[in-house]
């Protein structure tokens, strides 16, 4: 290993030190939640919100949807409103969903119209870790 | 060692890891004087300044024109700033690469501005890859109307440089949290390396890391270790993204991946936060963690030598 003149010597660490630190990086140095559906609801700024929630507004907000799931009945206008500083969409996930919103900016509002059911999974096409979904029952 | 564990000079654990992450042939680290914030050199390798035969070339990340937010108010003025920086660098890059989120919103006035803020460069050819940022409504349209002359499928392309095979990925369509190569792209990258002996230097681009450096956030491509088992029989591999808007290097066998930082706004490290939201940093410590990266390479060495430094 070459160091150059200039490297503060709080750097030297030892040739072991490094290689424990090196294994250790791989790791996140705190603990998080695993990925899933409803992490939200772990978030320790969020207040609590419903695993499988039946309301029809879905509010975007710091960085996450809310509820992250909700059901619905076939017919069901859902509505998605920003309440974030910074942009957001509304997008199915994969190709060929029916929900796909124009960028959304602080206060604008999406509206889709469910009439068929299914499970539809959707996205943040701009913070694609902004995960949701909807279920529509016949 | 615990997460408050310290060094005597007061380092956290955090920061050490941080300053440890990169190792390579040899690592240099240099914080002092707060210009360059980290080396990795190849054995005995120092780029001669007059050496017509190497390769130098620059990365910048994430500029995200367009955000307005208190991270920073004044995006378009940090990307100026860099653009300086590469300008008076005291040599010509052979290129400059953009590895995505040129824009914020993808919206026709921004594409315009980095465009032309790209075009004051003095280098012989300035070249991107796109951030999910630049594809929010049009599954990358405007993106490659501005940018995609001359690439294939959605974007992607490859070149040849002074000895190096370089590969420009496209990840950020289709996404399904995780960044997506897909099957056209993943038939592109296997044909495109065929040919190439297993002693040529290759340097992959893509917007997010093809590492899993924290899949909980999306940091990572779903269908990456497809591309890479393509790459696994060349001597040296490197792999720049972007994505991360935070320096993090990391070897696996014979491909190194760094992530490179941002000319915009920090993000949080891993797990340290609820989401990988816009840091607001306090005031004055804001250029520390943006910069730009200086890649060179000279025919003979082992591997390429990728110096970070910070914003001026």
């Amino acid at each position: 290993m070459r160091i150059s003149v200039g490297v503060k010597h709080f750097l030297l660490v030892s040739a072991a030190a490094l290689a424990l630190t090196a294994c250790t990086a791989q790791q996140p140095p705190a603990a998080a939640p695993p990925s899933m559906p409803g992490m939200t609801s772990m978030a320790p700024a969020s207040p609590p919100v419903a695993q499988n929630a039946t309301t029809n507004t879905v509010a975007i907000k710091d960085f996450a949807f809310a509820p992250a799931s909700t059901t619905v009945k076939k017919g069901t206008t859902v509505t998605w409103t920003n309440q974030d500083q910074d942009a957001h969409t509304v997008t199915s996930t994969g190709s060929g969903g029916p929900l796909r919103s124009p960028t959304l900016q602080t206060r604008q509002s999406y509206q889709y119209t469910f009439s068929a059911p299914g499970t539809f999974e959707y996205l943040c096409t701009i913070h694609p870790f902004m995960t949701a979904t909807v279920t529509v029952t016949p | 060692m615990t997460e408050d564990d310290h060094s005597p000079e007061g380092m956290t654990r955090r920061q050490l890891l941080r300053h440890t992450a990169w190792f390579g042939a040899a690592v240099v680290l240099t914080v002092s004087g707060g210009e360059v914030i980290s080396r990795i050199a190849a054995p005995g390798d120092a780029v001669a300044a007059d050496d017509p035969n190497a390769l130098r070339f620059v990365q910048i990340s994430d500029s995200h024109l367009g955000f307005t937010g208190s991270a920073n108010t004044a995006v378009e003025e940090s990307f100026s700033h860099a653009l300086t920086q590469i300008n008076g660098l005291g040599y010509r890059p052979d290129f400059v690469m953009h590895t995505g989120d040129l824009t914020h919103l993808s919206t026709p006035a921004q594409f315009d501005q980095v465009k032309q803020m790209m075009g004051t460069l003095n280098t012989g050819h300035v070249s991107t890859v796109p951030g999910e940022h630049d594809s929010v409504d049009d599954a990358g349209q405007k993106y490659r109307q501005a940018f995609g002359a001359g690439t294939a499928g959605d974007g992607w392309y490859s070149f040849d440089l002074k000895g190096v095979h370089f590969i420009a990925l496209v990840n950020t369509l289709s996404l399904e949290k995780l960044g997506h190569l897909g099957p056209d792209q993943l038939e592109f990258v296997r044909k495109d390396v065929a040919k190439l002996g297993s002693d040529t230097p290759i340097v992959v681009f893509s917007h997010i890391p093809l590492f899993a450096m924290y899949p909980a956030w999306g940091w990572g491509t779903d269908d990456a270790a497809q591309a890479l088992s393509y790459l696994r029989r060349f001597s040296s591999v490197t792999c720049l993204n972007g994505h991360v808007h935070q320096l993090f290097t990391k070897t696996e066998g014979n491909i190194t991946f760094h992530s490179a930082t941002t000319t915009a706004y920090p993000l949080p490290q891993p797990g340290t936060r609820p989401a990988p939201t816009p840091v607001t940093l306090p005031a004055g410590k804001l250029a520390d963690a943006l910069g730009i990266r200086e890649v060179s390479y000279r025919p003979g060495q082992p591997g390429l030598a990728v110096k970070d430094v910070k914003l001026a």
